[in-house]
Formats: C-alpha cells, sequence, structure tokens
C-alpha cells in the first residue's frame, strides 16, 4: 500500500519519532522515493512542497541532487510561493560546481527586470550566494542599475551582491566603483552598511582604489560622528549604542585607509579618541565597538597619546569579569607586544594572572603573552610564574610552556647556576614534553661551568635518586654522574648540604636505570657509559662495573651490545689504556651536530681508517688511460693488504689504535732530475684526515754558476687520480744555490692505485731554452697506499 | 567574512545550517557533530571564542539550542557575538518566544529572516523592523 506523501510538519514529526538512526534513515528513504515520484509526475501546485521536504532532508545531511531541476523549474514559475523555494533550494543545492546553476542565469535575469521588489530581492540574495563568474558578468550591469534605483530595500541587497560580484570577477570593480561615493551620502544604515563593505573589498582587492578612496576619510569619520553623537534612536539602538555594527564596519574600513597614510591617519584621530572616550562600556555592544577601535589606533599612523589610550583600553579589558573581553584583549595585546613594548609591559601582572584562568583558549593567550613580555629584568618572577604554570597546565600546552621557558632561560639567565637549577626543574615537571636538543643543551651548558660541576652532579643524583621515569632528565643525571662520580663522592660541596653518597649507591641507581623498563634505549646507552667512565673515576673494585658490562655483552639491542663487547674489551685487553679512554670530555662546542651518545674522545680520529682495507684493488690496467703518455707496460697490480679478521675481533680493530697511527710518518722524498747543476726534489705529505690526498711539493734548486729562468714545470697523471697544479713560488733559480722554486701539487687518489706521473720542465739555463720530459714511476709505497 | 552559521541543539541534532563558503555534504555533518561536541564541553565561566582550525567560532547558549557562526579572522568577534544576539531578538519579535520548536516547524521562514539580514558572509542589516517588513508582508499575502 502507498503510503500519501506527507506534509513537510507532519515529515519532521516522523523524523522527530524515531528512536534510532536507522529507522530515521528509512522514514528519510521512504520521503525521497515519494519526491522522486511527485517530481517524476511533474505535479505542479505540490511541488514547491516536496521541495521544502527535500531541503528539510538535506539540512539533516542526506542527499538531494534530484532536485536542482526542480529548483529551476519553480524559480521559473510565476507563482511567489514557488519562486521563494525554489531559490531557497537553489541556494541551498546548487553551486558552481553543478553545471545545471547557469541554467538560473536567464531566470535571474528576468525576476531582476521585473520591478517587483520581494522578487528581485530573492534573485539578488540567490545571486550574491551562489554566482558563479560567467553569472556575474551576465548580470554585472542588471545589478549596477538597481544600485541607483530609489528603493532601499532592493539597493542594499544590490550593493551587496555588487561585493560578491567584485569578490569573483575582479575585472567588475571598474563598473562598481564610481557609485560608491554617492552611495556614502545616504541616510539608510542598510545601503550604507553595503556601502562600507563595497568600498572595503575594492580597497582590499586593488591599491589604485585604496588612493582613490582615502578622499572619503572624512566623510567616514562625519557618520561615525553622527552616530556617536545623535544619542538615542530607535530604529538602531542596541543596547543603548547606536547601530554598533554600522560603527563597527566604519571603524574598520578607516583601519584600511589609514594604514601607512600619514594624512589620513591625522583626520581620523580625534574621531578616534573621541569614540574610545564616550562609549559606554558596560554592555557588549560597547565593549565592541571599543575593540574595534583599539585595533583601528593600533593600525593606523596614530599620535602616541592615543596608543597610550589604546593600551589603556586593553588594560581595563583585562581586569573585565567577563571572559569574552579578556580573550580579546590578550589577543590584540600580543598584536601590540613588537611595537609598544614598554607599554604592555605595565600590565604584565594582570596577565600573569590570566595564566591562571581555567579556560583552555585563555590561558593559551596569555602564555604567549607572558612568554613575549619576560625580559632581563624580570625573568626571574617570570620564570616562577611559568613554572608554576607548566605544573597545572592542560597536556597540550605543556610542551610550548616547556621550549618557551628553556628559550627565555638561555635568552636571559642571570647567573648559570639558575639556568641550570631551571632547566633541570623543567626536565623534573615536564620532561616527557621538552624538545630532543634540551639534553644536549644542558649537557654542554654543565660541562662549560666547571665551578658548578659538584653542585650540579649532586642536584642531579638527588633527582634522579628520586624520579628514574623522566627521560631527559634521567639521559643529563647518569652523564653528569659518569663525567664527574668523583666530586659527587668526594662529599664536601658549600652550595647544597653535603651529602653522604657511598659507592654502591650509585652505581645501583645506574643498574636501576639499566634495567628499568620505562628506560629508552638512548638512556640505557647513557646509562652504561656512565658506569664504565666510573670504573676509573671510583676508587674501589671494579668488579661490579665488570659484570654487568659483561651481562650487556649479549643484550638484544645491538647498540648495548655493542658497547657492552667494546667496554669488555676495554677491561680485558686493553686495561692500560682504560684511564686515558675514559678521561674526563673537553668541552663540546655548541652548535656541533648533537648525539645523544658522547663518545669518548678519542674514538673519533679512528674512523677514517678503519675498514677501508677491505675493498679490492682493481687491476693496474684498468688505470692507464687514453692519454698515450703513459705506456700500459707494466703490470704490477699492487697486493691488496690482506686482513682476515674473525668476526669477534672486526670491533677489536676498532680499538688497534697503536698499529695503524696516523701520526705523520714522514714520507722519504724523491728526487726526479738532475740535469747541468738544475735538480728538481719531490717531497711528500699525506694529511691524516683525508687519506686519499698527496700533497707534493716540487722544489728546483740551481748549483750552476747560471741562472734558470722562464722555469714552468707542468704534470700529468693517470685519469684515476686528480691533480692540482698551485702557484709556483716564482720562475727563476738564481745560480750558485739561490732560493730554490716551490711548487705544490696536489694529487687525489681515492682508488689508491700506484702513482705515476709524467713531469715536463721547461725553462732557460745557460743562454739556451730546454725542454725536459720524464716520467716518474717509483714514487714510495707510502705515497699511494 | 562568516563562513556558517548553524543552529544546533544538545542532542547534535542541527535545526537550521547555513553555509557560505562551499564545504561537502559529507564533511558537513563531520563539522557539526565536532563543533557541537567543542561547545558542549565547555562551562559558563569560559569565554564564547574558541579557536578550530582555520576558523573561530562564537557561540551562544539559548536554553537547549546552541547558536555558532564560524568566522575568518577578519572579523570583530565581538560584533558577530552581538549579531546573535540581535539574530535571536528578531526571530522573538516574529514567533513571539520563540523556541525550538517553532524553528523547526517554520525553517523556510528562519531562513528567509537570516537572508536578510546576512548576505555572503557579510551583515547586510539589523534592524528589526525592516529585517520583518518583507516576511510580514509575505505573510498577508499567503493569508488573503
Amino acid at each position: 500500500m502507498v503510503l500519501q506523501s506527507l506534509k513537510l510538519p507532519e515529515l519532521i514529526q516522523e523524523i522527530r519519532g524515531a528512536k534510532t538512526q536507522a529507522q530515521e534513515r528509512e522514514v528519510i528513504q521512504k520521503e525521497c522515493a515519494h519526491i522522486r515520484a511527485a517530481f517524476r509526475e511533474g505535479d505542479a501546485p505540490q511541488r514547491h512542497r516536496q521541495l521544502a521536504k527535500l531541503l528539510y532532508v538535506h539540512m539533516l545531511g542526506y542527499p538531494a541532487h534530484f532536485g536542482q531541476m526542480e529548483c529551476l523549474k519553480l524559480i521559473a514559475s510565476p507563482r511567489f510561493t514557488d519562486k521563494r523555494v525554489g531559490y531557497l533550494g537553489a541556494m541551498l543545492l546548487l553551486d558552481e560546481r553543478q553545471d545545471a546553476h547557469l541554467l538560473i542565469t536567464n531566470s535571474i535575469k528576468n525576476d531582476l527586470s521585473q520591478g517587483i521588489q520581494p522578487v528581485q530581492g530573492l534573485a539578488l540574495c540567490t545571486l550574491s550566494t551562489m554566482g558563479s563568474a560567467e553569472m556575474c558578468r551576465d548580470l554585472a550591469s542588471e545589478v549596477e542599475r538597481l544600485l541607483l534605483r530609489p528603493s532601499p530595500y532592493i539597493r542594499k541587497k544590490a550593493v551587496l551582491a555588487a561585493v560578491h560580484m567584485i569578490r569573483k570577477v575582479p575585472e567588475l570593480s571598474d563598473i562598481f566603483l564610481p557609485p560608491c561615493t554617492q552611495l556614502l551620502h545616504e541616510r539608510h544604515h542598510g545601503i550604507l552598511l553595503g556601502t562600507i563593505t563595497l568600498i572595503t573589498e575594492l580597497c582590499e582587492q586593488s591599491p589604485a582604489a585604496l588612493t582613490h578612496f582615502r578622499q572619503v576619510v572624512p566623510q567616514l569619520v562625519q557618520i561615525l560622528r553622527t552616530l556617536v553623537m545623535s544619542g538615542y534612536s530607535a530604529e538602531h539602538s542596541v543596547s543603548g549604542i547606536s547601530d554598533p555594527f554600522l560603527q563597527v564596519q566604519v571603524l574598520r574600513l578607516l583601519r584600511i585607509l589609514g594604514r601607512n597614510h600619514e594624512e589620513s591617519s591625522e583626520a581620523m584621530n580625534d574621531m578616534l579618541a573621541q569614540v574610545a572616550t564616550n562609549t559606554d562600556t558596560s554592555r557588549n555592544a560597547g565593549n565592541a565597538v571599543l575593540y574595534e577601535t583599539v585595533l583601528t589606533i593600533v593600525d593606523i599612523r596614530s599620535a602616541s597619546g592615543l596608543r597610550v589610550l589604546a593600551v589603556n583600553i586593553l588594560g581595563r579589558f583585562l581586569l573585565n569579569s567577563d571572559k569574552n573581553i579578556r580573550y580579546v584583549a590578550l589577543t590584540s595585546l600580543l598584536r601590540l607586544v613588537q611595537s609598544d613594548h614598554s607599554a604592555v609591559q605595565r600590565h604584565r601582572p594582570t596577565v600573569v594572572e590570566c595564566l591562571r584562568e581555567p579556560d583552555a583558549s585563555l590561558s593559551r593567550r596569555a602564555l604567549e603573552l607572558s612568554l613575549a613580555l619576560v625580559n632581563s629584568s624580570n625573568i626571574r618572577s617570570m620564570t616562577q610564574e611559568l613554572q608554576g604554570f607548566l605544573i597545572s597546565c592542560p597536556v597540550d600546552l605543556r610542551a610550548d610552556c616547556a621550549s618557551g621557558i628553556l628559550l627565555a632561560a638561555e635568552r636571559f639567565a642571570p647567573t648559570k647556576r639558575w639556568h641550570i637549577d631551571t632547566i633541570m626543574q623543567v626536565l623534573t615537571t615536564a620532561g616527557a614534553h621538552v624538545r630532543d636538543d634540551a639534553v644536549a643543551n644542558l649537557t654542554q651548558l654543565i660541562g662549560g661551568a666547571e665551578e658548578l660541576h659538584a653542585y650540579s652532579v649532586r642536584q642531579l643524583y638527588s633527582a634522579l635518586a628520586a624520579d628514574i621515569s623522566q627521560q631527559p632528565l634521567v639521559q643529563v643525571a647518569a652523564w653528569c654522574i659518569g663525567e664527574y662520580g668523583d666530586l659527587l663522592l668526594s662529599g664536601s660541596c658549600e652550595e647544597t648540604e653535603p651529602l653522604q653518597v657511598q659507592e654502591e649507591e650509585v652505581l645501583t641507581l645506574l643498574e636501576n636505570v639499566l634495567q628499568s623498563h620505562l628506560s629508552l634505549p638512548a638512556t640505557r646507552g647513557f646509562a652504561l657509559t656512565a658506569l664504565m667512565k666510573l670504573s676509573t673515576r671510583f676508587q674501589g673494585d671494579n668488579n661490579r662495573i665488570r659484570q654487568i658490562v659483561s651481562i650487556y655483552g649479549s643484550c638484544l639491542d645491538i647498540e648495548l651490545q655493542q658497547r657492552a663487547v667494546e667496554y669488555n674489551a676495554l677491561f680485558r685487553k686493553y686495561d692500560h689504556m682504560r684511564s686515558a679512554v675514559l678521561e674526563k670530555m673537553p668541552l663540546v662546542e655548541h652548535g656541533e651536530s648533537q648525539d645523544d651518545e658522547p663518545r669518548e674522545g678519542k674514538e673519533e680520529p679512528w674512523n677514517p681508517n678503519k675498514e677501508v682495507q677491505s675493498h679490492p684493488e682493481p687491476p693496474a690496467s684498468n688505470l692507464l688511460d687514453l692519454l698515450d703518455l703513459l705506456d700500459s707496460a707494466n703490470g704490477d697490480a699492487p697486493p691488496s693488504p690482506a686482513l682476515d679478521l674473525t668476526p669477534g675481533d672486526s670491533l677489536l680493530h676498532l680499538l688497534d689504535f697503536p698499529s695503524t697511527a696516523p701520526t705523520l710518518a714522514p714520507i722519504p722524498g724523491l728526487k726526479v732530475f738532475d740535469r747541468e747543476g738544475l735538480q728538481m726534489n719531490l717531497s711528500f705529505v699525506r694529511p691524516p684526515e683525508t687519506p686519499s690526498l698527496l700533497l707534493i711539493t716540487a722544489t728546483a734548486t740551481n748549483t750552476s754558476k747560471s741562472d734558470v729562468t722562464h722555469f714552468v714545470c707542468q704534470a700529468a697523471v693517470p685519469k684515476s687520480f686528480q691533480l692540482q697544479l698551485q702557484i709556483p713560488s716564482g720562475n727563476t733559480v738564481p745560480a750558485q744555490g739561490g732560493p730554490p722554486i716551490t711548487q705544490v701539487l696536489r694529487v687525489f687518489n681515492p682508488s689508491k692505485a700506484p702513482l705515476r706521473m709524467r713531469l715536463r720542465l721547461t725553462y732557460n739555463h745557460f743562454g739556451q731554452s730546454v725542454q725536459e720530459t720524464f716520467e716518474v714511476k717509483d714514487f714510495p709505497l707510502e705515497t699511494w697506499q | 567574512m562568516i563562513k556558517f552559521f548553524l543552529m544546533v541543539n544538545k542532542q547534535g541534532q542541527t535545526r537550521l545550517s547555513r553555509y557560505y563558503e562551499h564545504v561537502e555534504i559529507n564533511k558537513r555533518t563531520i563539522l557539526e557533530a565536532d563543533v557541537i561536541k567543542t561547545c558542549l564541553s565547555r562551562s559558563k565561566e569560559q569565554c564564547s571564542f574558541i579557536e578550530y582550525k582555520d576558523f573561530k567560532l562564537i557561540y551562544r547558549q539559548y536554553a537547549a539550542l546552541f547558536i555558532v557562526v564560524g568566522i575568518n579572522d577578519t572579523e570583530n568577534e565581538m560584533a558577530v557575538y552581538e549579531f546573535i544576539h540581535n539574530f535571536v531578538e528578531v526571530l522573538d519579535m516574529y514567533f513571539s518566544r520563540v523556541s525550538e520548536l517553532d524553528i523547526m516547524f517554520n525553517l523556510d521562514k528562519v531562513h528567509i529572516i537570516l537572508d536578510e539580514m546576512v548576505l555572503n558572509g557579510c551583515i547586510v542589516e539589523t534592524n528589526k523592523t525592516r529585517i520583518l517588513a518583507p516576511l510580514l508582508i509575505l505573510d498577508k499575502m499567503a493569508e488573503s
């Protein structure tokens, strides 16, 4: 049995009556089926009811696109009720993305030219809601005509339709610019409101319009004056203020016009002061106007007295009990704090009080503002307040608060000790939320403050003993205890009360950290290294430490395992070097790449040398190039250094420092040329940090009786090398052992192939020009291996 | 610019929704649910302006109905707060002691009133008599 289709109120009742989501959907689907059937049948009188139901359903979130064509039909119908529903449907269902929207253009055009006000109003309304660029272009002239018609009802709508049009099609602003000045003379507030919005839009879009409209500033001021001075007007007054909406709009436009423009700003100054002082602030409407005034004062080039007035108004807002006003005041003060810092400082106590607000938006604003207000004179009290806030603040603000405190401390810390204390406190309260480099910063800070080593290690020890769950704190504490463990035990420190700590207690604590499931792998690494360092710092027996270290030699975590094995080796085979390896670290430079694991200082230089020898050397023939300066006869493939390492020993190789010490063992020089008293010697240097680089210094000496002049040395090497010749010291070698010419050649030999070089010397000697070319083959092994 | 205007009741059912900037249908329901959840979780002492994604929400509670307006940052929040109250006063004048049921059953009229007051995201008319004038004419025509 087909149910009769429902009227809209009944439909609503039914939907309300549905107890579950599924039931509601059922009702709606049934109804939509009816609606679709009705649309198909084309029942004209009832169509608007069906569409009304469809719109209701659409509002609840169900798809309603099949109603689009119906909207069009309804709009085209002559009956007003149909048109009304049709336009409403058009506004809700159609938009630029649907293809059907262009079909409305014609209907709108007809309606606009009809002259029946409500119909025109509807059409304008729809146009300004969903008009696309093409529609706007087509209908621009119609709208312009309507701007100048006498009826205010239509004009105010036409103005706002114009706003929409220029948003969509900026070129149309030329059409709408001229009527604006005329429209400003209107008395009707609706038109004024619309016009001001239009002017605002025009000014925002083009700077040319902005300059054009600067001339209306006096007029705007006049409007404002009438509003403020006119007293009670029944039509427009909202809680005692005459038309606050218009006032706010005018103020905003004045702001845009006066920005960066002296003249306009001056014209507005008096008016702004008047508005600021005369507005009644007991109700929200007055406060809204005052807020807008303050924003305007701040943005334009106002007199300083006016700015102070603005800041004072904001300060008064802050003291107001209404939360909305406080929020607004905090937001504006945040904008002001850059430019009028000292003025805002005066309100610091109130701002700090706002930190304690239970409201999240307010406390967030207050936090930002407080952080901006911190300077060197109030750092201590502010930090105290902020730390108090940190303890009680909601979780999402913690990270910001913590990093803010740390930043402020870094910039304005009065003493190092205070700084360390502050950071420690932040880590204790909010350790999980600090940024990663806080740990590194703190260690660097402590490392740099020698006089505070004892103090800091003591504090950190007590903090650690109390709580091992805050990871950054644990990391820093572990590092500190490792480095300065001896200071911890010595028992005397004048800054805190003496703390009697036994070695065993410290070891137990570090062991707890190692074993705790709360510790991150990085933290464990810190703790293990700290234990190792303590083996040299503490006087007692190292058995316990050795035990722990050897247990971790089979840990599943690779990082820990590697460390444990290395430390084990330190104990077993290299005990004599242990103290040297585990010395106190030098100060780490700030800004270097901060890795969490401060390695013992001596391990770094080994990196370039280890595990290079595993590459087999390419056969020598590959090196000899197409440059046939060098003959490819020789087949002396250099032996690849045989390094068969057992897996267990591979790590030991890292510690095998004595044999491959990269100290600069002198490489024997080579004499390559000797003729008639002119000799050329090559000396070699291999800098340890760049193993594939060889620096050759070629020295030409003259023991003959005649000078050598115009001396030029050229060199060529096989293609696998790179050669750079630097500028020689000169090109003349005077006779009888005069000062030689030196020239540096840089040879880059990444593949460690045997070095060969061809040299060509050209010079004048004994009145003759000489050119000599020769090859040098037997370079010492150390130069290229 | 006003981005959207919503009237949602405490149970999360939308009584009126008007978007001045295009939002997909499925996103609308999510948005409305999210917005009402945020508003419900605030207590009376907290301020009426919430920052939500890239809008600001300004809400006012009238009995069991929340009126929420989403704006971007060019608008004066307090003016919009006042505007919400103005809108409710207009509804009050038209329906004489408006209630949620009035709004539900006369949704099209409420839309007309809203369209008289806000056009394309901008406030156009706030004078109650002028707003209601065309509506009263319409009603007279419908009766006759």
